[in-house]
């Protein structure tokens, strides 16, 4: 017999082994796939951007000699009490609950050390949080959780959660495994039963009444703190005017690659903008009202590195805020723990079930065995490092392209790898003057 | 503490009591005004708000213990946020009041639109009238009272409390609702999911005679004329079979 040649045997693109994988999974047990952390797919993102630097046509600052301020002002279109921080990074919201006291401890200490502000999250403000946190954000979100006027008045900036870029349109999730003595008592609700948090807050629906609400908060608390108004990137440009209109005085934007404690996986992965999409339709609603730099802009989402900051300031924001990152700091995901992860059949870097509370690193748990393990005032000190390596970089991109201040940077200094980062930020593809959708460009 | 109607008022009765004009000196001034009580208490603690015009955010965040009245139409979140005072509306009420209260006695003597008492946490809403949809949405603790019917999804996703109708109640009464009570005296347009009627035992009666005494309706219901109804708890945790229920 002769032995033909054959085909060799070949996988579909389409039907992937990671996408049968999933078929299998949810055929054998009903349920759709709920895990934390942001988008895991390759999206256009700062990565795909490069800095230009400087040459003979401007001219460099002098590392460490010559000055590259990092501080910034949020809340002054408003505010009796706006914030000032020395450095454009801020800790984003992440809710007690989905993070241990330790952890969010640790937020606080960090965000302090490194001149920064943090924020609460769904379920409301701990002690732990407030006494470690110079400046702090409380967030006001649809479940309320938590919800009281007397931490309104003793937060330093309130946070109008509208949405998240990990799921724009919609609400919380925090499922039973997590639900100890302690959180339930701060959400009013029976111990280790699931909590879907509602996505659309309870006493307002659209601009007019987010108006009204906006008042209802600033007469509470005296007009002292800023108001922010935080949105998932789904239409910055209209989020971001409206927002504007019903009074915010710093809008946050939250591309698809942010981070959240647990959220279906279909959720994550295809709802939303990426974040590189989204900063210049922000910037646009802003300028469009003569408002940039009124109200001030905080990006959020995949924000990693200087380089990252710097990126997200070069085209129009002012500050930046990070979740995925700052848990990494503290240890989240470290292959210290790989033996650990092994166990929960996962591995270092992607271990995302934090739904489950069984987190080795004691960070996205309410496990007092877990959490334990946790050291506040080390994780504090890492994150300090981190945000403080983070500033110094941003300024080196800065001072590399002669800018005495990092919100000097701009469009101009940028230029795209990919024509899809080119037409998501509107700058040039690299060696040409080509913004596709905008120019046509000599080159 | 609670002020009889104007026509009743005596010239005595009007002299402890602090009159503001709304519309002459402003919102900003009278919230800053009653808020400034929390840190320096004075003797002037009867105050009636005047020349309202439905103004948005009137009297919020009141941290002491007043007694308020509104005389007029108001616009949203009327005493939102209200701790320990008493605030009363004669009148009819706008969206959002008594939002989030965390204790104290807030009084609507005419209708109150969506979201009477949304999220409230602590102390006692009284309706005279009627209250529109969701009224009592994500309660977490508060206690309401209705003198008249309810609109639809009405207490979504509560979580403690007592809502009592003495009317009727609106459809979908009690989606997805976790711990609260609910007591309804009339017809109830449909249950939403998850919530079920449920036995009045004896200490029902009670605790329902109580909040009919607390919410100024004992003389006009008793408790035996109503229906309870709660959380049937089956979507505590999540089952994919109740799927078509969430
Ligand atoms: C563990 C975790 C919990 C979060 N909880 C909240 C929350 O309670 N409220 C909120 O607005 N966003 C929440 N977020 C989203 C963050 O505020 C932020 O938008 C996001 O993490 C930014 O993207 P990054 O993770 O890529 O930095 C959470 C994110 C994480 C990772």
């Amino acid at each position: 017999m002769t032995e033909f040649p054959r085909t060799p045997p070949r996988q579909s693109w389409t039907f992937s082994n990671d996408a049968n994988a999933e078929i299998r999974r949810a055929a054998a047990t009903g349920i759709y796939d709920i895990r934390g952390g942001g988008s895991k797919r390759k999206l256009p993102h700062f990565d795909d951007l490069l800095f230009l630097g400087a040459s003979i046509s401007r001219y460099p600052l002098e590392g460490y000699r010559e000055k590259c301020s990092t501080d910034v002002w949020l809340g002054t279109r408003h505010a009796k009490k706006p914030i000032h921080l020395d450095i454009p990074i801020t800790i984003a919201g992440m809710s007690f609950g989905a993070l241990s006291g330790p952890a969010k401890e640790a937020l606080g200490r960090g965000a302090t050390e490194a001149g920064t502000s943090t924020t609460t999250g769904d379920g409301g403000m701990t002690e732990e949080e407030r006494g470690h946190s110079k400046t702090l954000v409380y967030q006001y979100l649809p479940s309320r959780y938590g919800m009281n006027p007397d931490d309104l008045r003793r937060a330093d900036a309130i946070e109008v959660v509208v949405g998240q870029g990990a799921k724009p349109g919609g609400g919380g999730m925090l499922l039973g495994q997590k639900i100890s003595d302690r959180v339930a008592e701060m959400r009013n609700l029976p111990k280790g039963i699931d909590q879907r948090s509602a996505c659309r807050h309870p006493d307002w629906t659209g601009p007019d009444d987010l108006e009204i609400k906006i008042l209802e908060l600033r007469e509470i608390t005296d007009w002292e703190k800023p108001i922010y108004v935080k949105v998932g990137g789904a239409r910055p440009y209209y989020d971001t005017a409206l927002a504007v209109k019903a009074g915010a005085d710093v809008v946050v934007v939250d591309g698809m690659q942010g981070g959240t404690a647990a959220t279906q996986d279909v959720f994550i992965e295809h709802v939303g903008m990426p974040t590189l999409a989204c900063i210049p339709q922000a910037v646009k609603a802003l300028q469009d009202l003569g408002m940039h730099r009124e109200v001030q802009l905080i990006v959020s989402g995949g924000i990693r590195s200087g380089a990252d900051v710097a990126k997200a300031l070069a085209l129009g924001a002012d500050a930046v805020a990070i979740g995925s990152a700052a848990l990494v700091a503290l240890g989240d995901n470290d292959p210290v723990y790989e033996e650990e992860y092994r166990k929960l059949g996962t591995t270092a870097g992607a271990y995302d079930d934090w739904h489950e509370g069984k987190d080795p690193a004691g960070i996205t748990t309410q496990d007092p065995e877990l959490f334990g393990r946790f050291d506040p005032v080390l994780g504090g000190r890492r994150l300090k490092n981190y945000l403080k390596v983070m500033t110094l970089e941003a300024q080196t991109i800065a001072r590399a392209c002669g800018k005495s201040h990092v919100h000097n940077l701009e469009p101009e200094d940028l230029c795209a790898l990919t024509i899809e980062a080119a037409a998501m930020a509107g700058v040039p593809l690299a060696g040409t003057s080509w913004i596709p959708g905008r120019s046509g460009g000599p080159f | 503490m609670l002020h009889t109607a104007t026509a009743e008022l005596t010239a005595a009765d009007r002299e402890g009591v602090k009159v503001f004009d709304l519309t002459a000196h402003g919102l900003r001034a009278l919230n800053q005004a009653l808020h400034d009580f929390r840190r320096n208490p004075t003797n002037e603690t009867v105050w009636e708000i005047v020349n309202t015009k439905g103004a948005h955010a009137i009297a919020v965040g009141v941290d002491a213990p007043l007694d308020i009245t509104v005389r007029g139409t108001t616009g949203y979140y009327c005493a939102g946020m209200n701790k320990q005072a008493t605030i009363r509306i004669d009148g009819s009420a706008g969206p959002g009041t008594a939002e989030n209260m965390m204790s104290g006695t807030v009084i609507v003597e005419g209708d109150a639109s969506q979201y009477a008492g949304a999220t409230g946490r602590g102390g006692l809403l009284v309706i005279k009238g009627n209250a529109s949809s969701r009224c009592g949405i994500s309660m977490k603790g508060i206690d309401i009272v209705v003198h008249g019917n309810i609109g639809h999804m009405s207490a979504f996703m509560a979580q403690s409390g007592s809502l009592v109708v003495l009317g009727d109640a609106g459809e979908a009464l009690g989606d997805s609702l976790y711990e609260a009570r609910i007591y309804v005296r009339g017809q109830v347009k449909s249950l939403g999911a998850d919530c079920i009627e449920k036995e009045m035992r004896p200490e029902h009666y009670e605790h329902l005679e109580a909040l009919l005494r607390r919410g100024l309706a004992d003389g006009k219901a008793r408790p035996e004329e109503f229906r309870r109804y709660g959380s049937a708890r089956k979507l505590y945790t999540f089952n994919i079979d109740n799927a078509s229920s969430y």
